[in-house]
């Protein structure tokens, strides 16, 4: 399992990486492997209102839906819209194939660096 | 007393021993005493002679017209013997959902036969495995369509009654507007419709041939209801749609229907069969069971039930429709029907219901008193006025013959390729005298 | 096997249809399709050999053992269907004039009247066409009752978490915010989390009972008694009833309206996922909302769908509630659960039940320990019993217990196929100790290998390309 140090991670198993002026959502390695195959994505649209601690879409696997929460309150300047077509390389490259970028960030939720994030997962599996 | 319970006493004596009680009573010991009741108020069983009695007997309290010219949602076509036999067979009956992909594929294959069909008889991507019936699909399809600023359902006025009311409980339901779009003529008022297309409104229901028999001018509506940004959701009669222009031609997003003229009998209301199609831009927005095509671990070619992460079972309250069940064995039966009748049969059903019907409203009009309601063109129903209904209708029905249906301003009659020309010419002289009489 | 477009000529095709007998007329300008529908042409023998290879791929109750849990996969009888056939309900217009419908509306009046002694209700519709199209019909009766009170804060509907996925589906199809409630150790609702979840704002709870795992909840009048203190109403979700027709009923356990699956429990058949009946029933309270057909019956009340329902459906649950009658009724219940007390006392073996004790109609096995010893998995094992020519029990449900599989055998299955079936599962116990690579890999001897769901899911294909 990977757990990059120049990300920090939700509870629920999103990554957060602070790129300036945008944040970049994801979903951590921990979590692809959890989900099995991912089929599906469904992603919110540019311009939308994402809260910190709410679900902004879900991802699917065959026999499971999983709601992706938000890390940060803000505006979503981009979506990743290739996971629409490839959704399985949130499984092969998940720190690569981010799934928003979020703009106006107002408020960020409570998160873990890399080292607590690892040993929050141990203590789960 | 009939029973379906192979187990001697003597076996369920060895088996309640093997479990270590001594009773049935102890296998209950969780029911509390005050609500154990087995005296219930019952009659005594029968045995298979006795209940097939009490059923053919009531059965024959039932009258059967030989000829039936009343349609308004429930038709009366030819369905070819085969279509019948087929979905009797024990196999088909008695099979649950195939959730056992591995030795379901008989189902999963004929679900994937009968969703092709229905894209390919609408013009659409995508058909779902069925729903209850069309009422149900259309409110289906409503829901499909709201998202978070668009919440608003518009339906003709010129819909089936049945399914306006249902669109309506499923609104009702979910706490959503739905408003009727009136008609005028028979048709939707597309100047009224223009009105409504607030930009709130999220689909607009047209239904064709409507409930009238008319039919609408679905593209230029669909253009009008496109431009609001509006979605457009149609209700197609499956048999017309061998000829008429397809919802996909005529701009629809959604297509929706009754299949029970697709070899399902009248059966007084059901089973019948929804079906529902769509663009491929919405497929995963479509409620229901969905057959997929893909391979096994050894390569071959293979059907499972797919996208399943839409439905109940794994979304739960957050899934869009609470629906499980299909019509499975009804889709069965329309895509039989289909393959049997072929492209030429389906279209030769309809170009004959479309033309005795036209036949009958020919003859019927010649009458004192009896008059087209509607100006418009219309598929194989049609709306006349009719002096002296009650007399006319029962007089019909002594003669064997089940007469249109009696409706605000007129009567609503239909012909299917079923009825021959001698009997539209019967029904017509009995008409005619019955006038004559009362006049 | 070949698709039936594969097997389509141009042209060829069978004449069902006489000339037309009456001058043609065309469609005006603009209606008419492009070009005919590409549907497949064949001979009749084509077709009837298609729908026969397909038929031959096809497992039935009347195949062999069914044990899927939840969906009592009983006997269907054949005299039942023959009964639905005859021409005298088959041939009936939905709209026909009331003396030419006397049949028909006693099958339905007969039905009703002897399902509302069975489930102690007053009333009933046969409108609704599967069970979850009942649970809408029966949580709309609530909302109505609530809407016409004006009672309006109540926007919650509970569910125990043991629940069907149908259960929280529906009522947020209804409009509702849904409360689990979780279950105690014993496998039963947790009366305290009850309690602490019951407030103004509950509009009801929906429940099954005997629940999912199996279980008769023996605080059931309780349980009822707290949510109509708290103004709330209760919901008896039928999907269980086998195990308790003719001894109790969800009327005297204080539910207030009850959704039947006449396809699960009064042994019509389920083909192959419908058509099913979702009969509801109430009591007097609550009989002015039942739902209409607006052409059938005028008026203006909640319709779920067209005309009367799925009527042949009813038609075939009448002649099987004939059949078994006063005597016959409690005994299928009392049997059903004494096979699967039977099945169960033979698999604990070797099996881990999920809880503990008898169970009612079926049981659920928790097969984690089995999978940590040896790596086989529920969903191994079921696979593994296709090739044994069994239907697999229901895998994964209910979601409160890990690599469960839950067993429903029904009254009509005889000692010796539990017998059997017992035996299989005791060899699979075996064999996943000793050869779990080859479990991973079943079935072997079935229609197909496993399929390839994560291909399908990604790469949708539903419908063959012209």
């Amino acid at each position: 399992m990977n757990y990059p140090v120049d990300y920090k991670y939700t509870r629920s198993h999103e990554w957060l990486r602070d790129d300036g002026d945008v944040a970049i959502v994801g979903i951590s390695d921990y979590a692809q492997d959890a989900l099995g195959d991912v089929v599906f994505v469904n992603l919110p649209a540019v311009g939308d209102t994402v809260i910190a601690g709410e679900s902004f879409g879900d991802v699917e696997s065959v026999k499971a839906v999983s709601d992706l929460i938000s890390p940060v309150t803000g505006v979503v300047c981009q979506v990743n819209t290739a996971l629409e077509d490839a959704p399985e390389s949130l499984n092969e490259d998940p720190y690569g194939a981010w799934i928003i970028q979020v703009e106006d960030v107002t408020d960020c939720e409570d998160l873990m660096n890399a080292e607590d994030y690892q040993a929050f997962c141990e203590q789960e599996g | 007393m009939g029973s379906y319970i192979p187990s001697t006493l003597a076996e369920r004596r060895e088996m309640l021993s093997a479990v270590g009680v001594s009773s049935f009573r102890e296998l209950y010991r969780d029911v509390p005493e005050e609500m154990y009741r087995p005296d219930l108020d019952l009659p005594e069983g029968k045995s298979e002679l006795e209940v097939s009695r009490i059923l053919t007997a009531l059965a024959e309290k039932n009258r059967v017209f030989p000829t039936v010219l009343r349609g308004a949602g429930a038709y009366d076509h030819y369905i070819p013997s085969i279509v019948k036999y087929i979905p009797a067979k024990e196999e088909f009956l008695t099979a649950y959902t195939p959730y056992q992909a591995e030795m379901s594929q008989g189902i999963l294959q004929s679900i994937f036969e009968y969703q092709t069909m229905i894209c390919r008889l609408t013009g659409m991507d995508v058909s779902n495995a069925s729903v209850y019936d069309g009422a149900t699909a259309t409110a289906e399809a409503a829901a499909m369509c709201r998202d978070r600023k668009r919440r608003v359902t518009l339906i003709s006025a010129a819909a089936h009654p049945d399914t306006i009311q249902t669109v309506k409980t499923y609104c009702y339901a979910a706490g959503e507007a739905v408003e009727v779009i009136p008609e005028k003529d028979g048709k939707t008022d597309l100047a009224a419709l223009e009105a409504m297309l607030t930009p709130e409104v999220a689909s607009v229901y047209i239904q064709q041939p409507n409930f009238y028999g008319q039919l609408e001018d679905v593209g230029k509506i669909g253009e009008t209801v496109h431009q609001a940004g509006a979605m457009y959701i149609m209700g197609c009669n499956p048999i017309a749609l061998a000829i008429l222009q397809t919802p996909r031609e005529a701009g629809a997003d959604i297509a929706v229907g009754e299949g029970q003229p697709l070899g399902m009998p009248l059966s007084y209301g059901g089973p019948y069969l929804g079906f529902m199609a769509t663009t491929a831009k919405y497929m995963r927005k479509l409620p229901g069971r969905i057959v997929g095509q893909t391979v096994d671990a050894a390569g071959a070619r293979a059907y499972v039930l797919s996208l399943q992460a839409r439905e109940q079972h794994i979304r739960r309250e957050k899934a869009s429709s609470n629906i499980c069940s299909n019509e499975a064995l009804c889709a069965l039966t329309a895509g039989l029907y289909m393959a049997a009748m072929g492209p030429e049969g389906m279209a030769k059903a309809a170009k004959q219901s479309m033309a005795k019907a036209h036949y009958l409203a020919e003859k019927l009009r010649a009458l004192p008193g009896v008059e087209l309601v509607h100006s418009g063109p219309f598929f194989h129903e049609f709306v006349t006025t009719l002096p002296h209904r009650a007399e006319v209708l029962s007089a019909l029905e002594e003669a064997g013959i089940l007469g249109g249906l009696p409706i605000a301003g007129g009567v609503l009659w239909c012909a299917t390729e079923k009825v021959p020309k001698s009997e539209l010419d019967r029904a017509v002289e009995i008409v005619k005298e019955v006038l004559g009489r009362c006049n | 096997m070949q698709l039936i477009f594969e097997k389509s000529v141009p042209g060829r095709g069978t004449e069902y249809l006489p000339a037309c007998d009456v001058p043609e007329v065309s469609l005006p300008e603009g209606l008419g399709r492009k070009a005919p529908p590409k549907l497949p042409e064949l001979s009749e023998t084509d077709v009837s050999r298609h729908y026969t290879q397909l038929c031959q791929r096809v497992y039935g109750v009347n195949c062999g053992f069914y044990p899927l849990g939840s969906c009592t996969m009983k006997y269907n009888p054949r005299i039942d269907e023959e009964m639905a056939a005859l021409p005298g309900f088959t041939g009936i217009h939905p709209l026909a004039p009331e003396a030419a419908t006397q049949g028909c509306r006693e099958v339905l009046s007969t039905a009703k009247k002897l399902l509302c002694e069975i489930t102690g209700m007053a009333d009933m519709t046969f409108q609704p066409a599967a069970g979850a199209h009942g649970e809408f019909t029966g949580v709309l009766l609530i909302k109505q009752y609530h809407d016409a009170r004006g009672d309006r804060k109540r926007c919650k509907i509970l569910v125990p978490d043991s629940a069907h996925g149908t259960n929280p589906a529906t009522a947020a199809m209804c409009g509702y915010q849904i409360v689990n409630i979780p279950s105690g150790p014993d496998g039963c609702v947790d009366l305290e989390a009850l309690k602490a979840a019951l407030g103004e704002d509950t509009a009801g709870l929906m429940l099954t009972n005997p629940n999912t795992l199996g279980l008769f909840d023996r605080n059931i009048l309780e349980i009822t008694r707290l949510v109509h203190g708290a103004g709330g109403l209760c919901y008896y979700d039928g999907a269980n009833l086998n195990a308790v027709m003719g001894l109790a009923r969800p009327g005297d356990m204080g539910f207030d309206c009850v959704h039947l699956n006449l396809h699960k429990t009064f042994a019509t058949p389920h083909g192959g996922g419908g058509p099913g009946g979702g009969a509801v029933g109430c009591k007097e309270f609550l009989k002015a909302y039942l739902p209409k057909s607006r052409l059938m019956d005028g008026g203006d009340g909640i319709q779920v769908r067209s005309f009367a329902g799925n009527f042949l459906v009813v038609v075939k649950a009448l002649a099987y509630l004939l059949t078994l009658g006063k005597e016959g009724v409690p005994q299928a219940a009392e049997n059903a659960v004494l096979n699967a007390n039977y099945l169960l006392a033979r698999l604990k073996e070797r099996y881990t039940p999920a809880y503990e004790g008898l169970c009612m109609h079926e049981f659920v096995l928790d097969l984690s320990e089995l999978k940590k010893e040896t790596g086989v998995s529920a969903l191994d094992l079921a696979k593994t019993l296709i090739d044994y020519g069994m239907h697999p029990p229901t895998m994964y449900f209910p979601l409160i217990v890990h690599e469960a599989l839950m067993l429903e055998p029904t009254e009509t299955e005889s000692k010796q196929t539990l017998d059997q079936a017992a035996e299989v599962f005791l060899k699979l116990w075996d064999l996943a100790h000793e050869d779990p690579a080859y479990m991973h890999e079943a079935p072997h001897h079935a229609q197909i290998r496993r399929p390839d769901e994560v291909r399908a899911a990604r790469n949708p294909i539903l419908c063959q390309p012209e």
